[in-house]
């Protein structure tokens, strides 16, 4: 058969229902193969959406995410979403067309070597130099998409070869020599690591989004209800432990809570699953929990004592691993009361430090109120994406998540635009949840044209712009850190965003009142299709609390 | 620790943290690689992003023609060699790396000088070359070529003696290592 049918075969295969890309010259014969494959194939308006969009669809359902693009300009688009879904570790597979290999290496018409160029983000790729390898190539480039520690592969097929005629078999087994992961954890360590734990006095359980990647949130919660440990999440791990619970100290980090920061700071042992002691969880690395000795379980061997020397580390999946620690644990019979003295100290900041802000007295909606009203609108019921900036920090801090793959949003690479296009992937991945994407006026303009591929398809994600009219974390920055030098950071009031939703098929909504928010919010929800709310908030309010960069936890602000 | 009230006592001022040391040592590391298209930019390409030197590279064929072996040299007083290794693991195409024991491992290293001199000075540079088993390859009026083979430490002591005849220039190959005894490397 058709190289590019054996490429349909093998996506099949792989149980991929639905992808997301682009044609062009390069990938035709892909196209051509798909036109007629059974394969669901969402037409967006730039490769970048289709490669975020592949990644909400990822984080949403737990399966690869697939995007298609065709070579040079159609390859790099899909750069931004690779090294997105590198940096948080999302399975994906982008397979992208190549000009033919006749013309590989002479400057061809829409040639770019993205092998090369994506060399550094991606997991691993394949540069198909043989059509007999294509098959082979996906069914590889799956299995290391969503195994070990997940993330995005590459599989770039140069035109001609994805024209010619091999033989199809499907792959039973995968082998990659090199490719090894280890999933089960010793249990040697993971018996120290529960003695440490019984024997600690001022534990923290740290978990980050490997808990949510590793479909693990129920043996994370487990274990840390085993106990009164106090638990805190990064921002890519909100949903692994229930929110509303007494033991939830709050999000972790540079815009995280008091009580969870002094936490650490003050910690004698830190238990960190599938986290990896980010810049933004450790602020300045040298006053980073200094009291505190490590267990660090993670799947990537490399991410132990990258940053923070571990004290105990436990490589595997973390579904693995919790289950045994858990049973370690019980069985040292630890008694609870030695945390007591503990708790008062984190009851203390609690008390003294609440999450909050200062409301309006007047109908003005402030952005964090804006949070807390679709949180009232949603009854805490949406899967919620975000973009990037200050509506990002305060989404994570007022929509209390509760479960798992309910929060998608860029953390590691801090993509704005990723927000609406990730909305769509999820909702095509969820087609019976309620998807909402909450976006500054700022990024919500990086991949807004994606509003035409929702109303093509009917797909019913509601956008939620928290519309300051400013590139408004970076304001913040120029406000406390640069002498309120605001540099290029004022977007106005462009574009007309009901008017943008109505020209793209959607419908466009603006709120301004505080008295109706909530009501106008349900009204969004209710509505068929693609909507977009132009929410108006307070111009100039900063997110708090806040550690100032290459700072630590006690230099909190705010 | 105080009263920790569990069946199994254990002081957490016992527990050492196991990695992210410097050694303070040069490392040889012999990596053996699929020999795929690619393979030698992404083991570039991972030292470049993550900010790891690479002192010296050498590769070549091994006796399995699918697989390449590339042996290099990392100082391990500017980067913590555990995290180099265990990003280089990272790579599907890499097999197997090793981070040779300096007293568990032969490690050889080729150069060629070029080596100004006439009829005056050559027979002397002779002399040197003879003391440290080189050969010598090329032979001019003006100048002379000398291979050597041997430590990095052998090859710097030969340039130092050589270079004050005047050293046009010099051709190292990178080291490579192999394992002392019956095992693989």
């Amino acid at each position: 058969m058709r190289a590019a049918d054996a490429l349909m075969e093998a996506l099949k295969a792989e149980g991929v229902e639905v992808v997301f890309g682009l044609p062009g010259g390069a990938n035709l014969p892909t196209y051509d193969a798909l036109y007629d494959a059974g394969i669901r194939h969402i037409l967006v308006r730039h490769e970048a959406g289709g490669g975020h969009a592949a990644e909400g669809y990822a984080k949403a359902t737990g399966r690869v995410g697939v995007a298609l693009g065709t070579s040079g300009p159609g390859a790099t688009n899909l750069v931004t979403p690779i090294c997105d879904a590198m940096m948080d570790s999302v399975p994906t597979v982008f397979v992208t067309g190549q000009v033919r290999t006749e013309l590989i290496g002479t400057d061809g018409f829409q040639e770019a070597d993205i092998g090369g160029i994506t060399m550094p983000i991606v997991k691993h790729s394949f540069m198909v130099q043989d059509p007999r390898e294509i098959p082979q190539a996906v069914h590889e480039a799956f299995h290391l998409a969503r195994s070990g520690r997940p993330g995005p592969v590459l599989v770039d097929i140069p035109q001609d070869l994805s024209r010619a005629d091999i033989e199809y078999e499907p792959a039973t087994d995968i082998t990659l020599p090199g490719y090894q992961p280890t999933t089960e954890g010793n249990q040697k360590q993971i018996r120290l690591a529960a003695k440490a734990l019984a024997n600690a006095r001022r534990p923290v359980i740290y978990g980050g989004g490997g808990i949510v990647n590793g479909d693990a949130a129920g043996e994370f919660t487990e274990l840390c209800l085993s106990d009164r440990f106090p638990v805190t999440l990064t921002v890519m791990g909100l949903g692994a432990f229930p929110a509303p619970h007494e033991q939830w100290l709050g999000m972790l980090g540079m815009h995280g809570t008091r009580a969870a920061n002094y936490a650490m700071d003050e910690a004698d042992l830190i238990c960190a699953v599938g986290a990896r002691f980010d810049d933004r969880i450790t602020g300045k690395l040298s006053e980073f929990a200094p009291r505190a000795k490590f267990i660090h379980i993670d799947v990537d061997p490399a991410e132990i004592s990258k940053n923070v020397p571990a004290h105990i580390p436990i490589v595997g999946d973390a579904k693995n691993i919790l289950p045994r620690l858990l049973a370690e644990y019980r069985a040292l019979g630890a008694e609870p009361s030695r945390l007591e003295d503990w708790w008062g100290r984190i009851e203390h900041w609690r008390r003294q430090y609440p999450l909050g802000y200062e409301d309006s007295k007047d109908s003005e909606i402030k952005p964090q109120y804006m949070i807390e009203a679709l949180y009232e609108a949603t009854g805490g019921d949406a899967i919620v994406t975000s973009d990037v900036g200050q509506h990002q920090m305060w989404t994570a801090q007022y929509f209390h998540f509760n479960r798992p793959r309910r929060w998608i949003n860029s953390g590691g690479l801090g993509t704005m635009g990723f927000g609406l296009p990730a909305a769509m992937g999820a909702q095509i991945g969820c087609p019976d949840q309620l998807v909402c994407c909450v976006a500054g006026d700022g990024s919500v303009q990086m991949n807004a044209q994606e509003l035409a591929t929702c109303a093509e398809h009917g797909i019913p994600i509601k956008v939620f712009i928290m519309n300051n009219g400013y590139l408004g974390m970076v304001r913040q920055w120029q406000e406390l850190f640069w002498d309120r030098r605001y540099s290029q950071v004022e977007m106005g009031q462009h574009p007309d965003f009901v008017k943008l939703a109505e020209a793209y098929g959607a419908r466009g909504m603006r709120l301004e009142d505080k008295g109706t928010l909530v009501e106008g919010m349900q009204e969004a929800i209710a509505a068929d299709g693609p909507v977009v709310v132009d929410v108006r908030v307070t111009r100039e309010e900063n997110t708090y609390p806040m550690i100032p960069a290459g700072q630590a936890a006690r230099d909190m602000v705010g | 620790m105080g009263e920790p009230g569990t069946k199994e006592v254990l002081s957490l001022e016992e527990l050492d943290a196991v990695s992210g040391h410097r050694t303070g040592r040069k490392h040889v590391l012999s990596i053996l690689v699929e020999n795929k298209p690619g393979v030698l930019t992404r083991i570039a390409g991972l030292f470049a992003r993550r900010g790891f030197n690479i002192d010296t590279l050498a590769v070549g064929p091994t006796d399995d023609e699918a697989v390449s072996r590339v042996t290099l040299t990392v100082d391990g007083a500017k980067h913590p060699i555990d995290q180099v290794t265990k990003q280089l693991h990272k790579l599907v195409n890499v097999l197997k790396i090793r981070d040779l024991e300096p007293d568990e491992s032969v490690a050889r290293e080729l150069a060629l000088f070029k080596i100004a001199c006439d009829g005056g000075t050559r027979g002397e540079v002779m002399q040197i070359a003879g003391i440290f088993r080189g050969h010598v390859v090329d032979v001019g009026r003006r100048s002379i070529v000398v291979e050597v083979t041997g430590t990095d430490e052998k090859i710097e002591a030969f340039e130092a003696l050589v270079r004050p005849f005047g050293l046009v220039e010099m051709v190292r190959t990178g080291e490579i290592a192999i394992s002392r005894g019956r095992g693989e490397t």
